[in-house]
């Protein structure tokens, strides 16, 4: 994985400090164009792994990834599912009627060979499906890590249904070649869980950061947990919600020893190459003191 | 360990049980769903005794305390049989469709000591509980007027659909979000008790509200605006806010910002005078297990910590959202008298 990883929540108005800077954002990448400007600006800069959710507009940003030679060596990671489509989905048509909305075809097509019967037996075949769906819009783009997104990765670990971490780690290393990675704000606990299941190594993606927002279980057992040096890590929320100054931010994860990427999302080409450049300072510097 | 039981499980009901499956202090044995789908998969995948008959339950699962997030028209059977067996309870919003039902809820809780929530979550966010102590403290003067909003992304185009679009079932835009936005003005102003000049669009649904507009009174005196539309798709996900105007200030709060307006400098409050912008992040405190959001685990763990310190008043107690209940009441007439 590359030590600088780009985030997309300011594309789409997902902004954890200001419903208004949100707005903002929206206005601002109202058309995919302003978007498909800010990753070529990260690629000049030397940023070359975007990880982005499957929201319908990445799908149409993929044509472009995909045909563009300017993108040749671009790697998109996956965050599935776009949950905010789903919960909406579920208020309004229960969750019988949003599994109907959102499987590819209709239903009872997709899964000809055994109908119902077969969707009420058999609930890890029926995830793969969504899987796929979800995964068409990257063909020919190069996935090597597909993540899950913490509302679900969190929602099976409460309901302790790790049956569907593991199978959704096997499906993506066998149908898709790629690392399965899982989002998370409960990193010790998931660790815990996936290593039970025989999961070692795991790539994991989770807030931290100095302030120690999201970190459930608090700063010190996640510090302990990544010095440990269990998992594949990305650092998410690295400025909680903007409220750490960049450089205080970023020297903190790249003291982590055990974080191995650092995950950020910026507007302009100023912050993308300043964060991009305060990660390198910073890493150099701590791989010297750890040379020497 | 609280033994606990689950009724009901759909968007909050699978919240609730991986929020309570995550806590030390609960011991999570039992759920209860009338979709044979969703019990299938609890029965595979889960360590959770299932039923579908949420009587049987109860009466075999020896429970201390139940979640009761079905439809709101079976809350007040539900909520009453797990009384009678003496069970502490946290039920869905909005509580009930019939007060007097309602009413006797609260008062059986009462009588038989057990603790009692209904699921507010704006109580347990960080920004709004800094705005009660901001009103506590009556630095922004007298107040004068209220806006109390939310909006989101649920209904936007014409179609039918679950229990939420049927008229009478306790869904709509009024019970599913504007009970938040009414909660919420009485937990941090006072009782709503009047309406008037109310308004109820249906915009895309057929059978139920899709915007509810209206003017509120509350119990002091004081009076605003309530605005509310869940199809409205500027929003990426529910949104409420409350802008509450005084004559030394003003404050603006939403779940991730607060923002403070003062004529004068306060010391006390470390602010400074004109804005002041207060973040989530500064506010909220940490939670042992995460999932959508710190509100919805501090919200569980408030009812638990209340049964086990036996504290019967909760932050969102039955009698509290009877208040939302009845106020719902109120703009239903008064939207027939307009």
């Amino acid at each position: 994985m590359d030590r600088v990883i780009f985030g997309d929540n300011q594309f789409f108005g997902i902004n954890h400090s200001s419903d208004e800077k949100s707005r903002a954002q929206l206005i601002r990448f109202k058309d995919n164009q302003a978007i498909l400007d800010v990753l070529n600006i990260t690629v000049d800069e030397g940023v070359r792994t975007f990880m982005c959710t499957t929201h319908d507009r990445i799908a149409e940003i993929s044509q472009t990834i995909r045909t563009d030679a300017h993108f040749h060596d671009f790697k998109i990671y996956p965050c599935m599912p776009y949950a905010h489509k789903y919960a909406n989905a579920v208020t309004e048509l229960g969750i019988m009627g949003s599994i109907k909305q959102y499987l590819p075809g209709n239903i009872f097509g997709t899964l000809a060979k055994g109908g119902l019967a077969f969707v009420q037996k058999d609930f890890i075949s029926m995830m793969e499906l969504m899987i796929d769906a979800e995964m068409k819009m990257f063909k020919g783009i190069s996935t090597p890590v597909i993540f899950l997104q913490n509302v679900v990765t969190d929602l099976l670990l409460g309901l302790g249904m790790s049956d569907f971490l593991v199978g959704f780690h096997h499906y993506v290393r066998q149908k898709y070649h790629a690392e399965a990675g899982f989002i998370t704000m409960n990193l010790p606990l998931l660790l815990n869980v996936l290593e039970s299941k025989g999961i070692e190594n795991p790539t994991i993606c989770a807030s931290i950061n100095k302030s120690g927002f999201r970190m459930s279980g608090g700063k010190a057992a996640y510090e302990k947990v990544i010095a440990e040096k269990r998992c594949r890590l990305i650092a998410m929320q690295v400025f909680a919600a903007g409220t750490i100054p960049a450089e205080e931010a970023l020297e903190y994860v790249c003291d982590q020893p055990g974080i191995d990427s650092i995950l950020f999302g910026a507007s302009s080409r100023s912050n993308i190459r300043n964060s991009k450049m305060l990660i390198d300072r910073f890493s150099e510097k701590r791989k010297h003191s750890v040379t020497y | 360990m609280i033994r606990t039981g689950i009724i009901g499980l759909g968007k909050m009901g699978i919240s609730h049980c991986a929020i309570l499956g995550a806590n030390p202090d609960v011991n999570l044995v039992a759920v209860c769903d009338s979709s044979s789908l969703v019990l299938e998969g609890f029965k595979k995948y889960s360590r959770f005794e299932c039923f579908s008959d949420y009587r049987k339950m109860i009466n075999e699962s020896n429970l201390e305390a139940l979640i009761v997030a079905t439809p709101t028209k079976f809350h007040e059977e539900m909520v009453s049989f797990a009384l009678q067996n003496n069970i502490h309870v946290f039920c869905e919003k909005p509580f009930s469709l019939d007060i007097n039902g309602g009413r006797a809820l609260a008062e059986l809780a009462r009588r038989r000591q057990l603790v009692n929530q209904v699921g507010y979550h704006n109580r347990f966010i960080g920004t709004f509980n800094e705005v009660s102590k901001i009103l506590q403290s009556s630095i922004l003067g007298e107040i004068y007027h209220f806006v109390g909003e939310s909006y989101g992304p649920v209904v936007l185009k014409e179609k039918s659909g679950t229990w939420r679009s049927e008229k009478g079932q306790g869904g709509g835009c009024l019970y599913d979000y504007a009970s938040h936005t009414i909660d919420l003005i009485g937990f941090l102003l006072a009782k709503p008790v009047a309406v008037a000049g109310t308004q109820m669009k249906s915009i895309f649904s057929r059978d139920v509200e899709d915007a509810v507009y209206s003017n509120l009174t509350l119990a002091n005196g004081l009076s605003g605006h309530l605005s509310v539309n869940w199809s409205d798709e500027t929003y990426r996900k529910m949104t409420t806010q409350i802008t509450l105007l005084g004559k030394k200030g003003k404050v603006i709060a939403d779940a991730t910002e607060l923002k403070i307006f003062l004529k004068e400098e306060n010391e006390a409050f470390g602010l400074s005078k004109g804005w002041t912008v207060k973040n989530i992040v500064d506010l909220t405190p940490g939670v042992s297990f995460n999932l959508r959001g710190e509100e919805y685990t501090e919200q569980l763990d408030h009812f638990i910590q209340a049964i086990l310190t036996k504290n019967l008043q909760t932050r969102s107690s039955f009698e509290s959202a009877l208040a939302t209940d009845e106020l719902i009441r109120q703009l239903i007439a008064d939207t027939s008298n307009n």
